[in-house]
């Protein structure tokens, strides 16, 4: 009896120990782990252009994480993107005068919305829409201004058959914006 | 079962090619059979559900040294190694991530497979093999108890609810052995490797993909044992080649069905 009792209580922590690593794998090191916060308020921002921010992607200051992006829409008359960002609602006290801008973390990583506070005395409130935005950096567009810019007046570009390249550089309908 | 023990391969020294893919294809044949032959007495092994605690106990929990033990090595070198190689890109900052991928979805559930067939599904086929060596499921049969239910069906459930939890303990030893070398040895900072791993690591694409393919590694590897162990020429030396076979066969297939799942399931 004793011993069917021992690899019961065995199977059981067996069992147990199984689930335990499976919660712990699901919910620590997976982006379930993002969605941990509590109580939050919802911001409007506008972009022309979002580039690869992707929904959940963070929203920092000054690089800490403090709400994620709630939604990517197309508003349909203004013709640019709105992006709902869920802030926590710990920091409520948000100067009005706040700019956002899409930033990459590093050179490949993810995109992400950056906040810069401004200093104005009245804090944003729930649904509330950023004045000041900057788009997410195309490197394609980047890569283009410089070829246009740069590249002619460049001394050492002997070859005539260089110029043509600057044209076909900039095609803004390139099916990847980066790798 | 007696058509099963009927289909069972004679012993003949020479034989022609033919005959020999005859062999092979029965057998494959006979293993399908027998998969239908376990799923059916399922039900009725829920009788004896104490049988199936007790082989979760065999194959689970017994294995638990081996897969601890391999979950954290394959972690730590996988730390050192993708450490290696991500510090010539310099980004060393995506171990975390890196890690994470290879282990939810290819290394965790057929690393702990493969184990698992060479510690556990080698003792089942062994146990099994001898039980039909000395006439036990012939004598369970003249007592009325179906060895299918009673023996088979239990240690096919253990094996297919054993290796799943199996792969998970071995993810989350592999985790902390990467996250030992990377972070306190060869100091990559705390934070940018958890919060790279959460940002790019989903449940249900990378997770949960991983628990189906252990779940069928599991029934896959359980499958071959007791069809081994089942189907065993009842002599020493039988039992001896059954095992063997056990470990090869359940490799082989579970390498196999890993492509095809991860097809699949991409």
């Amino acid at each position: 009896m004793t011993q069917r009792r021992s690899y019961q209580v065995g199977t059981g922590l067996f069992i147990l120990l199984g689930f335990a690593a499976l919660a712990y794998l699901a919910t620590q090191t997976t982006s379930v782990a993002n969605f941990r916060q509590g109580d939050s308020y919802t911001l409007k921002a506008r972009f022309t252009n979002v580039g690869q921010l992707k929904l959940r992607a963070p929203v920092k200051i000054a690089g800490v994480r403090i709400g994620s992006v709630e939604s990517i829409d197309l508003d349909a008359t203004k013709l640019d993107a709105l992006v709902h960002l869920s802030v926590d609602k710990r920091y409520k006290d948000l100067p009005d005068d706040s700019a956002a801008a899409i930033f990459t973390s590093g050179l490949l990583g993810d995109q992400y919305v950056s906040i810069q506070p401004g200093g104005s005395p009245e804090a944003m409130k729930e649904g509330d829409e950023f004045v000041l935005t900057q788009s997410s950096i195309q490197l394609e567009d980047l890569i283009g201004k410089f070829l246009v810019s740069g590249g002619p007046s460049k001394p050492a570009n002997p070859d005539g058959g260089d110029s043509a390249k600057p044209a076909d550089a900039p095609k803004p309908d390139s099916p990847t914006d980066k790798h | 079962m007696s058509s099963v023990r009927k289909q069972m391969p004679e012993p003949a020294p020479r034989k022609h090619e033919a005959s020999r893919i005859g062999d092979a294809l029965a057998q494959v044949g006979a293993c399908g059979l027998f998969l239908f032959a376990i799923l059916a007495a399922i039900p009725k092994s829920l009788r004896h559900i104490r049988e199936t605690v007790r082989q979760i106990w065999f194959v689970g929990a017994m294995s638990l040294v081996i897969i601890m033990t391999s979950g954290l090595f394959v972690g730590m070198v996988l730390g050192l190694q993708l450490y290696y190689v991500l510090s010539i890109f310099g980004g060393t900052a995506a171990l975390g991530t890196v890690v994470s991928l290879s282990l939810y979805r290819e290394l965790g559930p057929v690393v702990t497979a493969l184990l698992f067939a060479g510690r556990a599904g080698t003792s089942v086929t062994a146990e099994i093999g001898l039980m039909r060596a000395t006439d036990q499921l012939s004598a369970m049969e003249m007592m009325a108890v179906d060895p299918m239910a009673y023996v088979a069906a239990p240690r096919f459930l253990a094996c297919v609810i054993a290796m799943p939890l199996l792969a998970c303990v071995f993810n989350a030893l592999g985790i902390f052995g990467a996250h030992l070398v990377g972070v306190t040895w060869l100091g990559l900072d705390n934070g940018t490797f958890w919060s790279n791993m959460t940002s790019s690591v989903d449940v249900w694409k990378d997770v949960v993909n991983g628990l189906w393919k252990s779940c069928a590694f599991g029934a896959v590897v359980a499958l071959i044992a007791v069809f081994q162990g089942y189907t065993t020429p009842p002599t020493s030396e039988g039992v001896a080649y059954a095992t063997t076979r056990t470990v090869v066969f359940s490799s082989i297939v579970v390498l196999a069905l890993d492509f095809v799942m991860t097809a699949f399931l991409m």
